[in-house]
């Protein structure tokens, strides 16, 4: 919309003249902008300091992105399940990273431990195996980008934690809304070489769709889906679901993680 | 004789020159991550007749064992493609810019003029203004391609938590193909908008850059 009370437009000699001005104003203005825009590209590409194999800013970046989703998830917001016999196809596997050698289930223990305790405790696995079971039909994700319906079979992950009194200072059942005080921050569970290892925020440890599996899609575990026990969580990315869990720590500091180690996300929130 | 004229206003130029390079590092972070799993190709009764892509061109532009970063940034200059895109939307609404940018009940007549003209099947002026008909249709339709790869990349980033929105877009496979398929979009876009406005020339060009056109007088009143 033309302005009324703006001076009349140039023209002729007066108008080229202006436009002369302009484009030399404007022109230096981009180039000044690029340069400033590529510096600092290649800054963050080549000159930021590495962070776990990531640029710091990047990193910085991820952390924010993770206060924001853990303010807005909730364990009533579930991941989608299907009909059980959606399930299509083998089980894809990806990723056998401390799972050499055979494991034998009827002697299988979980070392537990909790930061600033002594004490270990060892949970067998008929003991897990006690507690009610519990069947989930969801789209597992893996971070390469594909994704599958798998039919997991095991128990919730807090039903275990209450029963073994773990996960709080206390002892006593976790109670995320009235008192998270009482909770460990973290959980850090690892294959029994630790050559594989998992750091997960409390809260989407006790989401109702994490389990402790021993099965998946009808059939026992088998060596490379985790056998004996296993983690699945469907509020992550693939890489978090341990598997062949021998050692499960509860802590206030952020656990390692081993993909984290590696370049990528340590929330890596669905 | 020419007269100065006064074409793009100064928020919509930063605008879409910020745009550019924060859309070229969207593109080229999401090959990263596709890489990882490459499914999508072109077929037609049971045969592969394009397969996106060929192994020379990640080796070419050296895409491969990139996902870890490729996620990073990804998840880093969404935030610059949203935040810059929602701001121009604001602008346009605000300054009634919108008026030049969304198709009216004109467009289609004179979008289907402007492509018979560009093809040299049609002789005789364009009809003058701000943008055409098949730049309104372009324009307007690139926003609402952004506007897509946001909700369908919100979609694949959050599928648990923005669960009704995954499902809404036919699951987690399907929206990934929609993002990819988008992508492939802006590519056509940028081919065709970059040929347009070397078509159009220096003056129009200049005009991204400055602000201003010269307009020959003879049209006044036309504009």
């Amino acid at each position: 919309m033309p302005d009324p009370k703006a001076a009349p437009p140039l023209t002729g000699s007066a108008a080229e003249g202006e436009m002369r001005r302009l484009t030399r104003r404007s022109f230096a203005t981009g180039a000044v902008a690029a340069l400033a825009g590529l510096g600092g590209w290649r800054w963050l590409t080549a000159g930021a300091a590495l962070e776990d194999g990531l640029p710091w800013p990047l990193r910085r970046v991820l952390r924010f992105n993770q206060r924001l989703a853990e303010g807005y998830s909730s364990p009533r917001r579930l991941a989608p399940s299907f009909p059980a016999d959606s399930v299509q196809g083998p089980a894809r596997t990806n990723g056998l990273v401390g799972l050499s050698g055979e494991v034998k289930a009827s002697a299988w223990e979980l070392r537990v431990r909790h930061e600033g305790r002594r004490a270990e405790q060892v949970v067998s696995l008929r003991a897990v195996q006690a507690l009610p079971r519990t069947d989930l039909v969801t789209e597992l994700k893996c971070v390469e980008g594909w994704s599958q319906v798998m039919h997991f079979g095991g128990v919730r992950f807090r039903d275990f934690v209450t029963r073994f009194g773990l996960a709080t200072r206390s002892g006593r059942a976790p109670d995320p809304e009235t008192n998270p005080q009482d909770l460990y921050r973290y959980v850090y569970l690892a294959t029994p070489d630790e050559g594989y290892y998992v750091g997960l925020d409390m809260a989407s440890a006790l989401h109702p769709q994490t389990l402790l599996c021993d099965a998946l899609n009808g059939q026992r575990l088998t060596r490379q889906h985790g056998a004996p026990l296993r983690l699945y969580l469907a509020v992550k990315y693939g890489y978090k679901s341990l598997k062949r869990i021998g050692l499960i720590r509860f802590q206030d500091q952020r656990p390692s993680d081993y993909w984290a180690a590696r370049g990528y996300d340590w929330y890596a929130g669905l | 004789m020419n007269r100065l004229e006064p074409k793009h206003p100064r928020a919509v130029r930063w605008m879409h020159w910020v745009n550019a390079p924060v859309l070229g590092v969207m593109i080229w972070s999401g090959l990263l991550i596709y890489w990882a799993n490459d499914v999508f190709a072109v077929r037609a009764g049971g045969v592969t007749l394009f397969h996106f892509f060929p192994g020379w061109f990640y080796r070419a532009l050296g895409l491969e064992h990139g996902l870890a970063a490729g996620m990073a940034y990804h998840f880093a200059f969404m935030w610059l493609f949203a935040v810059n895109g929602s701001l121009y939307v604001l602008y346009t609404l605000i300054s009634g810019e919108w008026r030049h940018l969304l198709p009216n009940r004109h467009t289609p007549r004179e979008a289907w003029q402007v492509v018979l003209h560009d093809l040299k099947l049609r002789k005789g002026p364009l009809p003058r203004g701000k943008f055409n008909g098949a730049q309104r249709l372009a324009y307007t339709g690139v926003i609402l391609m952004g506007a897509g790869s946001l909700l369908t990349g919100l979609a694949i980033y959050k599928p648990t938590q923005l669960a009704w929105l995954t499902s809404l877009l036919g699951g987690y496979a399907w929206a990934r193909g929609e993002h990819f398929a988008l992508t492939v979009g802006y590519v056509l876009f940028f081919v065709i908008h970059v040929a347009q406005v070397m078509r159009a020339g220096w003056n129009n060009f200049r005009a991204m850059v400055t602000g201003y056109e010269l307009v020959p007088v003879e049209e006044q009143g036309h504009a």
